[in-house]
C-alpha cells in the first residue's frame, strides 16, 4: 500500500516535471523574444491552438474510455469541406446543422463498429482514416472548396468574430472545454466513461451497458470534430481537401500530454487543455525565436517521450525498465 | 483439435482466395465497362504490379516481425523519406566526388545505416524507458519527418544518377529490380521467422511475453534487433525506390504506416501478436496493390482506392472476428 | 537425513518492496530425494519466495546456497543453468508454438547462422515426453492441447536440464484424477533421481499423500517445518493461520421464506445440461463441484451474460429471459464475481465510486452525480461490512484482499437485491477477513436474502450453506441438506460416483 502512496508522490513529481520543463521553455523563449508573453501573442496562441483543442476534447473521451481515434483528422476535412460546399448550396443556416449530422453519422459508424462489434480501435479508426479521406476527396471531386461571395455572408464569424471581446474560437473551445470537463468529471455519463476505460469487463459485471458507453464517446469525438471542421471552414473560408490530415497525431500527442493513459480509465478535459496549451506554446515560441515549424516535431516527439516516460517511470518506481 | 487447424488453414488460405477473386473481378469488371482496351491480367501489367508492390511490401515483412513480435511502427514512411534523402544526398557530397560510380555502394550502406540507426532508437527507446511502442514510434513519426524537413526544409531533394537508374530498371528473368529486392527480402524474412531461434522467439514474446522472460530469452534487445531490421528494411526499400526516380519530397513516404499494416493485417498478423507469416503478409501486399491497380483498371479514382481499402480493412477486422468466436457458449462481455 | 548436503537451502533471505515486508528472514532447505511442501496462505510470501529463488527477484538480504555453495541467481535462466527448475501455477507457454519448441523456450538447439536445430530439437523432446507418457507428438501445436496436457509441456520442461531443484507450484489445479496420478509419478521419479523437490499446494490430501516434509510460512516468515508423517491436517492448519479458522458445520437455522428463483431444466451448449434448483428468501444454498464442472458458468447465466440454450428461469415464480447484466440488476440478482480484480473492481478507482458504480444513474441531483448520497451509502456499507481503508477517496487497487471483496459485496448489498450469487467467495483471502466474509453470508440470510454461494473448497460449503448442490461435469450429480451431508458422499458426488460405489447415472 505504501508502495502505492510512494508513487502517487512519485506521480506528482513527474507531472511537476513536466511543467518545470514547461516553464524553462517559457523562460527561455521570452528571454529570447520578449513578445512571447505579449498578451496579444498569448491569446493568438490560444486561438490557433483552438482548432486542435477542440477535437483533443473528443478524443480525450475516447481515450479514457480505452479506445484510440486516429480518424478525427480525416473527419476534420470531411466537415470542412463539407460545410463549406453546402454553404453555397443552402446557405449557412442549413449547412452546419447538415455538416454536424453527416459528421456524427461517421462517429455513429465508429461507435458502432468499436462499441457494439467490439473491433480494435486503432484499426478500425486507421482504415476510417482511409475510408473518410477517400469520402471526402469523392465528395469534393479532388477540387479545393471555397465560398464563392466572402464578403456577403456572416459565416465568417466563428473562425473570425469576437463577442463580448474575445475571439469567438477561443469562446467556443472555452466553453466546449467547461461543457465536457463537467460531463466528464460530474455526470453519471462521464463515471461510466472511466469505468469502462478502467476495466471493461468490471463495468459489464456492474450492469453498464459498455457497448453504449464507448458508442456515446465516439460521437462525442465527432461531435468536436465538426465543430472543429466549422471553427476551420469558417476561418479560411476555403479549404483543401487534406487540411486535417496528420492532425489526429497533434490531437493524440496533446491528450497524452495532458497525462491520459491509453490503457483508458485516467486523463481529465484540463489535464487536456494544459497539454494543448504546452503544445500550442512551444510551437509558437520555436516560430518566434525564428524556427521553422518543422523543429517543433522534433521537440514535440522528444517531449511525448519524457512525459510518457516519467509518468511511467513514477509509478513502476524505477527510471528504466526493469525489461531484461 | 481439428477446428483449430481448420480455422488456421481458413486464415492462411482467405488471402489467397481474395487475391483470386480480386484478379476475375476486375479482369471480368474491366472487360464489361471496357474502359480500357488492354487486359487487366496482362503479363506486363502483372510484373508492373509487383515491382510497385516492392517499396510497401520490403517494409511489410519488417513490419510483420514487429507485428508478431507484439508491437508496432508507426515511423516507417518518415524513416523511409530520411533515408531516402540520405541516399540521394550523399550522392553528391564532395569527398565522394573521387570514387565515380563507386560512390553508389557508399550512398546505398549509408542509407541502410541510417534506417538500422533510426530503428535503433526506436528500440532503444522501447527497451529502455519501458513506454508502449505504439507512443514511442507515434512520436519519432513526427521527429523523424522533423529531421525529414530540417535537412532540406520545404524543398525536394534530387538527384538522377544513371547508372543506378539503369540499375534499378534492369529486368531479369523478366522480373524488375525492385521486384528482386522484394523476393530476396521475403524469402530472406521467412527464413528468418520460421527457421531460426531469433524467429520462433519473436512468436514466443508476442504470444506470451511473460514466459518468453521466465524462460531466459532477453526480450528487450530482441525488440531493438526488430526495430532496426524494420529500419533497415525501410532504408532498402528507400533505395530501391530512390535509385530510380531520383527525386524525393519531405512528405514522401506519409501514409506509407497506414498501407502497410494493412497489409500485414490483411495477411492475417494477430493484432496482439505471437501469430503471423510473412507469406501471408506478401500475400496481403499483392492484394492491396491489386486493388490500387484494379479500381485504376476499371476506372475509379485515387478516393476510390482510399475508401475500399479502409472499408476492406475493417471488413476483415470484422470477419477474423467472427470466425474465432466461440457461438452461443461465449461469455457476453 | 542428516549428514546429507542439502540440495537447495535458503538462508535468512529478506525480500521488502516499498511499505511492505514480503520476506522476513526465511529460511528453509530441499535434500536430494525429498519432497518439501511448501505451504501458506495467499499473500503468505510463498510466490515472492519462489520468484527470488527462481532469479526473477533479489533478495535485499541472506543466502541461496546450492548444495551449500553459495550462489546468486541473476536471472531466471541463470536459476535454470544452476539446476533450479521451476513450474509455474499459470501456464507460461506460447499457444502458436509447438511442444517442442516451447519445451525448449529460451534454449532452442542452435545450428549455424542461428538456426534451430530441429531433429535434434524433436528427437530431444521426444524422449522427455516418453518419460512422462503422454499421447501427444513434440510438433503438437499447444494451442491444440487441453489444459492438463498443457500442464505436461510445462512439466517436460523441467525435464530438460539436469536438475538439483524442481519448485513446483499448485501442479495439479486442473488436473484430473489420472492425470494426478501421472504427475505424482513423474515425482517418484524425480525423487529416485535424487532430486530435491518443493510442492507447493493448497491441498491437505496432497501434500500427505506425497511429501516427506512440510514447511508453512506466513506474514513472510517461517513458521515451522514438521515431518508430514509426524504432523496432521489441524497443526499445519494451525501453523498456516496462526489461529482456528471456525469451520464448523452449519447449523444455524431460521425460517424460510417463499422460493426467490427457480431453475428448471437449465442447458447451455456443452456448458451445462438441464440443471434445476431453487432456493428460498433466508437461505443459502451452495454450489460445489470441481472447477469447470458448470458451476460459473450457471451463475453468469443467472446474471444475463451467457444465453441459456434450453430451459427456464423463475423469479418470484414468474418465468422471465435475462439478457444481460443490467438486466439482471434491474430484477434484483447480483453477483460477485470469481475474478475479483478482473471482474468484480475498476482498481484505479476509488472506494467509493466502485460500490455505488451499478446504481450510478439513479443517485442523481440535477443532471450531475449526487456525491453526498454516495459517500453516505459508502460510509454505511463501511461501517456494516467493517471495511478497513483509510477513507473513500482510497483507490481500491491499494486495499486488501478481504477488504476488496466487501467493497464488490457492498455494491450488491447498496442495492438491496433479491438473490445475491457468491462465486469462490474466499479465493485468495486472509484467514480473518474469511471467517468475517463467512459470517457476513450467514447474516445476510438471516435478513432473508437467498444467496448462491460457489465454492470449490468443501469445509466452506459445509460451513456457510443450508442446502448443498454438488455439480459433476456440467450437471447436478445429487442434491443435500446440511442434516444429511457427508464429506464422503460429496466427494463421490462431484467426482461423478454413486453413494454406495457404482457409477451413477451422469
Amino acid at each position: 500500500m505504501a508502495q502505492l502512496t510512494k508513487s502517487d508522490i512519485g506521480g506528482f513529481l513527474a507531472r511537476q516535471g513536466i511543467l518545470v520543463a514547461f516553464a524553462v521553455f517559457i523562460i527561455g523563449f521570452t528571454l529570447a523574444n520578449p513578445r512571447f508573453l505579449d498578451p496579444d501573442n498569448i491569446m493568438g496562441v490560444i486561438r490557433s491552438s483552438a482548432i486542435l483543442g477542440v477535437m483533443a476534447l473528443g478524443v480525450t473521451f475516447v481515450v479514457i474510455s480505452g479506445n484510440l481515434d486516429l480518424s478525427v483528422g480525416s473527419m476534420m476535412s470531411f466537415s470542412t469541406i463539407v460545410v463549406l460546399d453546402l454553404h453555397d448550396k443552402l446557405g449557412p443556416t442549413l449547412a452546419i446543422p447538415a455538416m454536424f449530422a453527416m459528421t456524427l453519422c461517421l462517429g455513429a459508424l465508429i461507435g458502432f463498429l468499436v462499441g457494439y462489434l467490439k473491433l480494435n480501435s486503432l484499426i478500425v479508426t486507421l482504415g476510417m482514416l482511409s475510408a473518410i479521406h477517400g469520402l471526402t476527396l469523392t465528395y469534393s471531386g479532388g477540387k479545393n472548396m471555397d465560398i464563392a461571395d466572402k464578403e456577403g455572408t456572416w459565416f465568417s464569424v466563428f473562425g473570425q468574430g469576437d463577442a463580448l471581446g474575445i475571439p469567438v474560437p477561443i469562446l467556443l473551445f472555452v466553453l466546449l472545454a467547461a461543457f465536457l470537463g463537467i460531463v466528464l468529471a460530474k455526470t453519471p455519463f462521464g463515471r461510466k466513461v472511466y469505468a469502462v476505460g478502467g476495466n471493461g469487463v468490471a463495468a459489464t459485471f456492474s450492469g453498464i451497458r459498455r457497448a453504449r458507453v464507448v458508442f456515446t464517446c465516439y460521437l462525442a469525438s465527432a461531435f468536436c470534430v465538426a465543430t472543429a471542421g466549422l471553427l476551420q471552414a469558417s476561418r479560411s473560408m476555403g479549404s483543401q481537401n487534406t487540411v486535417g490530415q496528420g492532425l489526429e497525431l497533434e490531437v493524440l500527442a496533446a491528450v497524452i500530454l495532458g497525462g491520459a493513459s491509453l490503457l483508458g480509465g485516467s486523463g481529465t478535459i484540463f489535464k487536456t487543455v494544459i497539454g494543448v496549451l504546452m503544445l500550442g506554446f512551444i510551437q509558437n515560441g520555436l516560430l518566434l525565436v525564428g524556427l521553422q515549424f518543422y523543429v517543433q516535431y522534433v521537440v514535440t516527439w522528444v517531449i511525448i517521450i519524457l512525459a510518457v516516460w516519467l509518468d511511467i517511470a513514477a509509478k513502476r518506481g524505477t527510471l528504466w525498465s526493469p525489461i531484461a | 483439435m481439428q477446428a483449430g487447424t481448420l480455422s488456421t488453414f481458413l486464415k492462411r488460405g482467405a488471402i489467397w482466395g481474395f487475391i483470386l477473386f480480386e484478379l476475375i473481378f476486375f479482369s471480368v469488371a474491366g472487360a464489361f465497362l471496357s474502359l480500357s482496351d488492354k487486359a487487366f491480367m496482362d503479363l506486363d501489367n502483372m510484373l508492373r504490379l509487383f515491382k510497385q508492390s516492392a517499396p510497401i511490401g520490403i517494409i511489410a515483412m519488417g513490419m510483420t516481425i514487429i507485428m508478431i513480435n507484439g508491437n508496432i511502427d508507426l515511423s516507417v514512411g518518415a524513416t523511409f523519406a530520411l533515408c531516402a534523402i540520405v541516399l540521394l544526398d550523399s550522392l553528391t557530397w564532395p569527398i565522394f566526388a573521387g570514387l565515380g560510380d563507386w560512390v553508389i555502394p557508399v550512398s546505398w550502406a549509408l542509407a541502410l545505416l541510417t534506417g538500422v540507426l533510426l530503428g535503433a532508437i526506436n528500440g532503444l527507446i522501447v527497451w529502455k524507458t519501458g513506454v508502449d511502442a505504439f507512443i514511442v514510434t507515434l512520436g519519432s513519426m513526427l521527429g523523424y519527418r522533423g529531421l525529414v524537413f530540417m535537412y532540406n526544409g520545404e524543398q525536394p531533394t534530387s538527384h538522377l544518377n544513371w547508372t543506378l537508374v539503369d540499375f534499378a530498371e534492369t529486368q531479369f528473368l523478366g522480373l524488375h529490380t525492385a521486384t528482386w529486392f522484394l523476393l530476396a527480402v521475403t524469402l530472406v524474412i521467412w527464413f528468418l521467422m520460421t527457421r531460426t531461434i531469433h524467429g520462433r522467439n519473436a512468436y514466443a514474446i508476442g504470444d506470451n511475453r511473460e514466459a518468453a522472460v521466465n524462460a531466459g530469452i532477453r526480450v528487450g534487445p530482441h525488440m531493438m534487433i526488430n526495430f532496426m531490421i524494420i529500419g533497415f528494411l525501410a532504408a532498402l526499400s528507400a533505395v530501391v525506390f530512390y535509385s530510380e526516380s531520383g527525386s524525393v519530397n519531405p512528405n514522401d513516404g506519409e501514409l506509407y504506416e497506414l498501407w502497410i499494416i494493412t497489409a500485414v493485417v490483411l495477411g492475417g498478423t494477430k493484432l496482439t501478436g505471437g501469430a503471423g507469416s510473412v507469406i501471408s503478409t506478401f500475400g496481403g501486399v499483392l492484394a492491396i496493390q491489386l486493388l490500387r491497380k484494379g479500381l485504376g483498371h476499371i476506372g475509379a479514382d485515387t478516393s476510390t482506392v482510399n475508401l475500399v481499402i479502409g472499408l476492406i480493412l475493417i471488413a476483415v477486422l470484422y470477419l477474423d472476428r467472427q470466425l474465432n468466436r466461440k457461438g452461443a457458449e461465449e461469455l457476453k462481455i | 537425513m542428516t549428514g546429507q548436503t542439502p540440495a537447495l537451502r535458503l538462508e535468512g533471505i529478506v525480500k521488502t518492496f516499498p511499505g511492505v515486508r514480503a520476506l522476513d528472514g526465511v529460511s528453509f532447505s530441499v535434500m536430494p530425494g525429498e519432497v518439501h511442501a511448501l505451504m501458506g496462505e495467499n499473500g503468505a510470501g510463498k510466490s515472492t519466495l519462489m520468484k527470488v529463488l527462481g532469479g526473477i527477484y533479489q533478495p535485499d538480504a541472506g543466502q541461496i546456497l546450492i548444495e551449500e555453495a553459495p550462489t546468486v541467481m541473476a536471472s531466471p535462466l541463470e536459476a535454470k543453468a544452476k539446476g533450479v527448475v521451476f513450474i509455474h501455477q499459470e501456464l507460461s507457454l506460447a499457444d502458436e508454438l509447438s511442444v517442442a519448441e516451447n519445451v525448449y523456450l529460451g534454449e532452442l538447439p542452435r545450428k549455424s547462422f542461428g538456426r534451430v536445430d530441429w531433429d535434434r530439437l524433436y528427437a530431444d523432446t521426444e524422449r522427455i515426453l516418453d518419460r512422462l507418457k503422454v499421447g501427444f507428438t513434440p510438433q503438437t501445436l499447444v494451442g491444440d492441447l487441453s489444459i492438463a496436457n498443457k500442464q505436461m509441456v510445462e512439466i517436460a520442461r523441467a525435464l530438460t536440464v539436469d536438475a538439483k531443484a524442481v519448485i513446483f507450484d499448485e501442479p495439479t489445479a486442473s488436473l484430473t484424477d489420472a492425470e494426478k496420478d501421472v504427475l505424482f509419478e513423474v515425482i517418484a521419479d524425480l525423487k529416485a533421481r535424487n532430486v530435491g523437490i518443493i510442492y507447493i499446494s493448497h491441498r491437505m490430501e496432497e501434500i500427505f499423500r506425497i511429501t516427506d516434509r512440510v514447511s508453512v510460512l506466513r506474514d513472510g516468515q517461517h513458521t515451522g517445518t514438521a515431518i508430514t508423517a509426524d504432523t496432521n491436517e489441524e497443526a499445519v492448519t494451525q501453523m498456516m493461520i496462526g489461529r482456528k479458522l471456525d469451520l464448523s458445520r452449519n447449523v444455524a437455522h431460521h425460517e424460510l421464506g417463499d422460493v426467490a428463483l427457480e431453475v428448471r431444466n437449465l442447458s447451455c451448449g456443452h456448458l451445462y445440461k438441464d440443471v434445476s434448483f431453487k432456493i428460498r428468501r433466508g437461505e443459502v444454498v451452495g454450489f460445489y463441484g470441481l472447477v469447470g464442472a458448470g458451476r460459473t458458468e450457471i451463475a453468469e447465466t443467472l446474471f444475463g451474460l451467457r444465453d441459456p440454450s434450453a430451459g427456464q428461469i423463475l423469479l418470484d415464480g414468474q418465468a422471465l429471459r435475462i439478457t444481460s447484466p443490467t438486466d439482471a440488476i434491474e430484477r434484483g440478482i447480483s453477483l460477485v464475481p470469481e475474478d475479483r480484480k478482473g471482474q468484480g473492481l475498476v482498481l484505479g478507482m476509488n472506494c467509493r465510486d466502485n460500490m455505488t458504480l451499478p446504481q450510478v444513474d439513479d443517485l442523481k441531483a440535477g443532471p450531475f452525480v449526487a456525491e453526498g448520497a454516495e459517500v453516505a451509502i459508502f460510509d454505511q456499507y463501511r461501517d456494516r461490512l467493517d471495511i478497513r481503508t483509510p477513507g473513500w477517496k482510497q483507490l481500491v487497487g491499494n486495499l486488501s484482499g478481504g477488504n476488496q471483496q466487501k467493497i464488490v459485496i457492498g455494491k450488491w448489498l447498496s442495492m438491496h437485491p433479491n438473490v445475491l450469487i457468491v462465486d469462490e467467495p474466499t479465493r485468495g483471502i486472509d484467514v480473518g477477513s474469511k471467517s468475517e466474509i463467512h459470517n457476513l453470508i450467514r447474516d445476510l440470510a438471516a435478513q432473508g436474502y437467498a444467496v448462491i454461494v460457489i465454492s470449490s473448497e468443501m469445509p466452506e460449503v459445509l460451513h456457510v450453506a443450508d442446502r448443498i448442490y454438488a455439480l459433476f461435469q456440467g450437471r447436478i450429480t445429487r442434491e443435500f441438506t446440511s442434516e444429511d451431508v457427508t464429506e464422503d458422499s460429496l466427494v463421490r458426488a462431484i467426482s461423478g460416483l454413486a453413494d454406495n460405489g457404482g457409477a451413477q447415472v451422469a
